[in-house]
This record gives C-alpha cells, structure tokens and sequence, in this order.
C-alpha cells in the first residue's frame, strides 16, 4: 500500500512517517443507553462520544462498534421501540416529514442560486488551511482565537460566494458537498472553541503553554478531569458547554510520558 | 522514483459524459496539467475545478476512504478496470503511471447489472442484492462468548482471509466480456463458507447467492478477466469452489439441517 501511494519501495528506501491530526474525539452526546438528546434516536459506535477518550488508538473504531453495537444496543434499544408498539409507521404525510424535505428543497434551491465565483472544493481547502494552521496538534490561545474569528467570517463568504452548477433534480455530488462543507464549517468552530476553553494538555489536545520541562503533555485534573459535551443552540448562536465529570475510583491519576 | 516532489506532465482527458441513466452519452477532451505525485483521482478532482470555474458541470465520480479499501472508486482507465496498475483500485493509482503527452481515456464500468448514473458514477446496487441474499452469519448478539470457542483451521482462516479481501468494487462485473459477477459472489460466498461459522447457512446461503447473482449479471466462461483487474487479486479457484458449493446445494438433504 505504502509503495503504491508514494511511488518508493520501502525495503531500499526508508519509509517516511509523520503524525497526524485527528482533531475530533467521539461524536454526539448519548445517555448510557446510546440514545442521543434527540429522542429515539440512537447513536454507536464512534459516531457518539461515549467510549472515546482525549487521544484516539488504532482501531478503536472497530473495538466500538463492535462494544455497542454486539452488547451494549440489543438491550438498550428494545426499551426506546418499546413505546412504539402497535403504532402505525409515521406517514410521509406528516408535517415534519414534509416540512423537513421543503427546507432540505429550500437549502438546495439557495445553494443553486448563490451563483458565486469559487467552487465547494475551494472553501473546503481554505477551511483545511485554517484549522491546519491553528487547530492540528499543537495548538495555542493565539492560534486558537485566530481560527474563531477566521473561520465564521470565512463561513459568511462561503454561502455568499459559493458557486454551485447543476440541479437538484439529478446526482449532483457539488451539491452534496456543498452541504457537507457546510457542516465542516460548525464542525471547525466548535472545534476551535473546545480547544481554546480546555486550558490544559491532554491526548491528542497539546496546548503549547501547557507543557512540562521535557516537552510532555501537562494535565490539569483539578479544572479538567472531565468530558465537555457542546449543546447546539440554533444558527447564529453561541453553543452551550456541558460537563461530564470523570471519576476515577481504582486508579490514581497521574502524569503519563511517551519515553 | 525518488520521492521528492514530482514533475508535471501535460495529459489529454476523454471522459465520458453523461446526464442521466437514459440521457445519451459523449466524450468530451480536456487538457490537464498535473504533478506526477498526485493520484488519479486527485487529477480528477483538478480537473472538475477547473470546469466549475468555468461554469461547467464538474465530472461525476464516485470515491470515499481513496486508501483502496472501500470499493467505492473505480472507473475504466484506457479500456481497462482501475486503469493500467496491477492489483490497484482507480484511487492507489497515481499519475506518475502516465507520461506526459498521454491521452488518458475514463469510462464508466460498463455492464448491463450497473446502469449509468451519470457519467462516471454506476449503481451497483445490484452488489448489495446479492450480499442480503446471503453474505452474512446469523447469531445472537448480547452475551460475549469466549473468543476461542470456535477453533478455525490456520487453513481455512487464510483461506478465508484471502476471500475476505474482496472490496465489492465490481471491476470483476466491469471487466468480463459475459458482465458476470461470479468473481465477487463467490469471494463472498468463500469467506464465509469456508470458516466454521458460516456452516449453518452454508447450503442456504449458496443456492441464493448465485440465484441472485444470476438475475442480474451474466454467465461465467472461465475468461479470467475478472482476476486479471482485481485490485485485490482475488483467486478464481473460489468461483470452482463456489461452483461444488452450489451443486451440493442443490442435491443435499436440507431439511435435516434446517436449511430451507
């Protein structure tokens, strides 16, 4: 694999290896039965933030969805269909369903519409510079409130100036992006903001000002030790930062080197 | 090839466009610039830049992990499945495999089981019909059993592995002369009817799988095509062991067994 990406043969040449970001750890908010805040909506494996700690290992992806989804969802699911029973499915009819498909129609259309001078890929690029720049592994306050600023007004220019060719009618995978960079875009920012408030080193969270002598991740378990679950608040509007405490019985913490 | 930073070469595009599964399709010619370093599908992604620039629809083509593991990539390079590399989906190829001055021809895979979308993009779905017809084991989730109560032969774990390897992309389909899908159903089938594990359903899971199979896709003569662009290289000895599976499906006692 490696041979067929860079075009070397590893076993003449050494293999050129660098770290790399992975920038978010876990997904959505679930209780202990994987369901999200959004009722009946269940969430596995890594698309939720319940396993996951401040780093990510190899395969973890795999160890999850194979933890909740084989014993942790055949016994919490059962208890959120169990309302359901002997109800008639939801018609499309219904007026959340038909007023879900007219915004998706209405996003779809203004996208369509914008008729900018930049394609989707452009503004995926300079979002990736951005966060690149202020968000990859070492991060810093600067940097850090640099990318807040920069990433909203780059978002304003993105729906402003996006250019979007084609219809809705037929595949349209610029369209799709479009979308999906979209989403990149609140992603980025929650992101920034997570790092910024998280005054401490911790996994794959380096804070340049919080580090020991030697260069180590230096943690701050008396503000820190615990999870931070961001609340959605509608467009425009600043998210709501949860707390989930982490209580450690057994084990005492303690200041972890790579050496 | 040395690994610093690659030269550009200037290569003509004939890509196949078009609207819609029953619009009419062309090619059209583009030229590009791009560095040796970059993939084939990054040329691509260029490419349809430049056409959105221009107020041009950008080329649709499908593609998702581009690490060659997904099986959603693949397209017919110069007349050929993933392109001229060996044992490489469309997405590992990379453009230090052309030359500058080249005339790069992309076509969708072509089969009569995978209707155009538009013009690169397939439905392969037919694929998914075949992996619910059978392509699973059925057991109870919800207690941990040991993780070594079922001893596998080193055997036929290799064995197995090597069939497991398949990433349904359809090349197979894409490359046989007959557009038969006997390449993929039986890798899928040989993953997991030679595992313990998959004894249960075995004859059940045969008989539907290549049913299925053949409501779609056509017959099998031993081209071995299929093989040949296999980004992953799978065996045709799964299709002869798919083939003794499928007969001894059919003259087996099944309803001792439960298997319907």
């Amino acid at each position: 694999m490696y041979q067929r990406i860079t075009g070397e043969n590893p076993y003449q040449t050494p293999m050129r290896i660098y770290p790399a970001t992975h920038y978010t750890m876990g997904g959505l908010w679930v209780d202990y039965n994987l369901m999200t805040n959004v009722e009946g909506l269940y969430a596995i494996g890594e698309a939720n933030f319940s396993d996951h700690g401040a780093n990510r290992l190899g395969a973890s992806a795999l160890m999850q969805g194979l933890a909740d989804g084989y014993f942790v969802l055949p016994y919490t699911i059962g208890d959120g269909l169990a309302g359901q029973l002997g109800n008639d499915p939801v018609p499309t009819s219904d007026p959340v369903f038909t007023q879900a498909v007219a915004g998706i129609n209405d996003t779809n259309r203004r996208w369509l519409a914008t008729n900018g001078t930049k394609s989707v890929d452009h503004y995926h690029r300079e979002l990736g510079r951005i966060v690149w720049d202020n968000i990859g592994m070492a991060r810093n306050k600067a940097g850090l409130q640099q990318a807040v600023t920069d990433i909203p007004a780059l978002k304003e220019e993105y729906h402003k100036n996006v250019r979007v060719l084609g219809s809705a009618d037929t595949l349209n995978q610029s369209l799709e992006k479009a979308g999906r960079v979209a989403d990149f875009f609140e992603l980025a920012e929650l992101m920034a903001r997570d790092a910024l408030q998280r005054e401490e080193s911790c996994g794959g969270h380096f804070r340049d000002e919080y580090q020991t002598a030697e260069g180590e991740a230096q943690r701050d378990d008396e503000n820190f030790a615990h999870v931070a679950a961001w609340e959605w608040n509608g467009e425009g509007t600043d998210p709501t930062r949860h707390q989930e405490e982490l209580t450690f019985d057994n084990v005492a913490l303690s200041q972890r080197s790579y050496k | 090839m040395s690994g610093t930073t690659g030269e550009i070469i200037n290569v003509t595009i004939k890509v196949w466009r078009q609207d819609g599964p029953n619009s009419e399709g062309r090619f059209e010619t583009h030229p590009q610039a791009i560095t040796t370093d970059a993939s084939f599908l990054e040329m691509l992604d260029l490419l349809n830049e430049h056409l959105n620039d221009q107020g041009h629809e950008p080329i649709a083509f499908e593609s998702d992990c581009r690490e060659g593991i997904c099986g959603t990539c693949g397209v017919m390079i110069n007349g050929r499945a993933h392109g001229p590399q060996k044992a490489t989906a469309t997405c590992q190829l990379h453009m230090r495999e052309f030359a500058d001055g080249d005339e790069i021809v992309i076509e969708p895979f072509r089969a009569a089981g995978f209707p155009i979308i538009r013009d690169l993009a397939v439905d392969r779905s037919p694929l998914d019909r075949i992996i619910e017809s059978g392509g699973y084991i059925t057991v109870n989730t919800g207690a941990a059993s040991d993780a070594n109560l079922t001893p596998v032969p080193k055997e036929a774990s290799d064995q197995a592995f090597d069939a497991a390897a398949c990433i349904g992309c359809g090349a197979c389909i894409a490359a046989c002369p007959n557009s038969a899908g006997q390449l993929f159903t039986s890798a899928k089938i040989g993953h997991l009817n030679l595992l313990p594990q998959g004894q249960a359903e075995r004859w059940k899971r045969t008989e539907s799988m290549v049913e299925t199979m053949e409501e779609f896709f056509g017959s099998c003569t031993n081209h071995g095509e299929c093989s040949e662009a296999c980004p992953k290289e799978i065996s045709l000895d799964f299709i002869a062991f798919m083939n003794r599976d499928y007969l001894k499906a059919k003259v087996k006692n099944r309803a001792l067994t439960g298997q319907k």
